[in-house]
């Protein structure tokens, strides 16, 4: 099964019945799949008119009840971003999969990159917090996809699913969990009666519980700074609480929501820092690394955002090296690690932007290199 | 009996509403509203769709279920409410720059999917929120804040756009027309497939008071002069026509809405 099929048979899975979205490659196994699967199940599969209407067809949807999803790639995500912001503000649960392909702009359109972790986590205009996964393997573009459902009916919050184009269409035998193998949640539910219901009030865990239209709770939800009855609210003190809570309610979970893997670490003195395809390659690099007397080891980043950097410290600073591999040429997520360990850790950036995957000898030559010499990007 | 007043979709305090003294859109609201009590609406089974502008800001007032939505995009939002759950009565309210300009490809593709929304569209021919800039909908040679000198585009007419789209149902009406406004908007809400009554009310503030139209009797008499029963309009000779616009029911067909195929297509992939 390919990666994308994958992500379609999960969403399903999941309890998806809702797709929306707008042909693009690396990304259109998704709604192939979507647009099969869904009528035979009573969904909906809907081809809207540009990327724009897509994600605001699946938040009109998802606040009618369902659980729903887009697909697409960099510049079809790029004009999501607007809508995907309300989608925030308004705390309305919903799944993107971004199949990140090389840019700028039309870039090599059909050619990987791991270009896109900043746009996922910044590229909407104002101050806020979405969760992102990455999957590494067929089975991962499977269950990331329900997970992502989880996330985001837990939460109430946008999930972005960011596959590189070499997963999304990486062909590999798998097992599909069967039915109730693998938890699925659903988004609570209000309790009280429809008079009294505050569809912005948080409970306990953070999180407000959500109505759908047309149930008995009659409700507002709205682009525009609100309380906690979803109607405007222009008031400081509220703005404040507001941005502060779509911030908190995904800090205060990080823990539940920070998903790694790693690989050959106890014993490790360099770690080999990755996410999607560059783990198959990292893992590979690690092992051929071993056979040379290296004792390298692996941590896979499944969550992207929130960053894990507790997790990245964790094990970096153990290490004596550091190295991260990305498709891209800043070094997205580099920059993240060296946060995470401060001035003064070896961190050894692996870089490749020219729409070719990254190889485990191109993680081995860049480990090899003595301490402090500045790494070249190829 | 009693007749409508719609007062019981309104939030209670919110009057009076923000909108400038002789803007048509409380007139519209209040006609929607009354034709919401007429029809028998819930709050439950409703839900008013808006977007960016002056009209935007009408959701804050009802007690429905209300979505505002980001400019332009208020059609693509209500098509995903309408799809999922096609029970519910989904109305979108636009301004002429969201419905037209910004939105102008979801319009014309909401009235091509025939998806069972109504869309009632306020055409005041400018932006009136960011000070009066021209539109989409702004006539040819007119002045705005941004066409100082006039304006060298042509206008788009929003009824013959939503016709030409394939949409069931068109009307058009003015603040001149209270109540012929109410009853278009019922029978725009009773149709099944997209429908849209366009209320055409130049912006008094901007508009107005750049195109000799700042007082409301003034621009109450612009419409009232201009405003032809469709009937009447067709009538004219051509070169006759081009001083008036037509008001009334423009466009009443039943193709079939968007979720009645869709049906049709959920039967066929079960027997597939």
């Amino acid at each position: 099964m390919q990666g994308n099929q994958a992500i379609a048979e999960g969403a399903i899975y999941a309890g998806a019945r809702f797709f929306a979205g707008y042909p693009i490659t690396p990304s259109s196994e998704i709604a192939d799949e979507c647009a099969a699967r869904l009528p035979k199940l009573g969904g909906m599969f809907l081809q809207m008119e540009d990327e724009m209407g897509s994600i605001a067809a699946v938040i009109g949807a998802s606040l009618a009840g369902a659980k729903a999803l887009t697909a697409t790639s960099g510049p079809g995500f790029s004009l999501m971003q607007e809508n995907l912001g309300l989608a925030v503000m308004g705390e309305v649960p919903c799944v993107v999969v971004d199949v990140q392909r090389s840019g700028p702009s039309t870039g090599l359109a059909t050619k990987p990159a791991q270009s896109d972790i900043m746009q996922v986590r910044w590229g909407r205009h104002g101050d806020q917090s979405v969760i992102a996964l990455c999957p590494a393997t067929v089975r991962e573009c499977f269950t990331l996809t329900v997970q992502a459902f989880n996330f985001a009916e837990r939460f109430r919050v946008p999930v972005i699913l960011m596959p590189d184009e070499i997963i999304a269409h990486m062909r590999e035998n798998v097992v599909l969990p069967l039915a109730g193998e693998i938890e699925v949640i659903d988004r609570k539910a209000p309790g009280g009666t429809p008079a009294a219901y505050l569809p912005f009030k948080p409970d306990d865990d953070g999180v407000a519980p959500l109505a759908a239209y047309g149930g008995e709770y009659v409700f507002h939800v709205t682009s525009s700074m609100h309380g906690t009855d979803g109607y405007s609210n222009n008031d400081p003190a509220n703005a404040a609480w507001r941005i502060r809570q779509l911030h908190e309610k995904i800090d205060r979970h990080r823990d539940e929501i920070v998903l790694t893997q790693s690989y050959y670490t106890d014993d490790m003195e360099v770690l080999i820092v990755t996410l999607g395809a560059t783990t198959r390659a990292g893992r590979t690099a690690a092992l051929e690394a071993r056979t040379q007397g290296i004792k390298a080891g692996v941590l896979q980043l499944q969550t992207i955002w929130p960053f894990p950097d507790q997790e990245v410290a964790a094990l970096g600073r153990r290490a004596r090296t550091v190295v991260v591999p990305e498709m891209n040429f800043s070094g997205q997520v580099a920059g993240e690690v060296q946060k995470a360990l401060g001035p003064g850790a070896d961190i050894r950036r692996v870089n490749k932007f020219n729409g070719t995957i990254i190889t485990p000898q191109d993680i081995l030559d860049v480990m090899a290199r003595p301490a402090g010499v500045k790494s070249e990007r190829s | 009996m009693s007749h409508a007043t719609g007062l019981k979709y309104l939030k209670p305090g919110v009057l009076p509403h923000m909108w400038c003294s002789g803007c048509g859109i409380g007139g519209m609201l209040g006609a929607l509203l009354r034709a919401f009590e007429e029809l028998g609406y819930g709050n439950t089974d409703t839900v008013v769709v808006t977007g960016i502008g002056c009209t935007g800001k009408l959701d804050d007032y009802l007690v429905t279920n209300a979505l505002h939505t980001t400019h332009g995009r208020a059609l693509a939002y209500a098509t995903g409410i309408k799809a999922f759950r096609p029970r519910l009565n989904v109305v979108v309210i636009m301004g002429d720059g969201d419905s037209v300009t910004i939105g102008g490809n979801h319009f014309i593709h909401a009235a091509r999917r025939n998806i069972d929304l109504t869309a009632i569209v306020l055409n005041n021919l400018n932006y009136g929120m960011t000070g009066g800039q021209v539109s989409g909908t702004t006539p040819e040679w007119a002045v705005t804040s941004t066409t100082l000198y006039g304006n060298p585009e042509r206008e788009f007419d929003i009824c013959a756009l939503a016709a030409t789209a394939g949409a069931n149902y068109v009307a058009r009406s003015t603040p001149y027309h209270g109540w012929e406004m109410k009853e278009l908007m019922k029978r725009a809400l009773s149709k099944t497939g997209f429908s849209l009554v366009e209320v055409v009310s130049p912006c008094p503030t901007y508009f107005g008071r750049y195109n000799e139209m700042q007082e409301t009797p003034e621009m109450l008499q612009w419409l009232g002069e201009r405003a032809l029963p469709v009937e009447r309009y067709r009538s004219l000779a051509e070169a006759e026509r081009k001083n008036y616009f037509p008001v009334g029911t423009l466009v009443d067909r039943d193709e079939a809405d968007f979720n009645t195929r869709y049906d049709r297509i959920r039967a066929r992939a079960r027997q597939q």
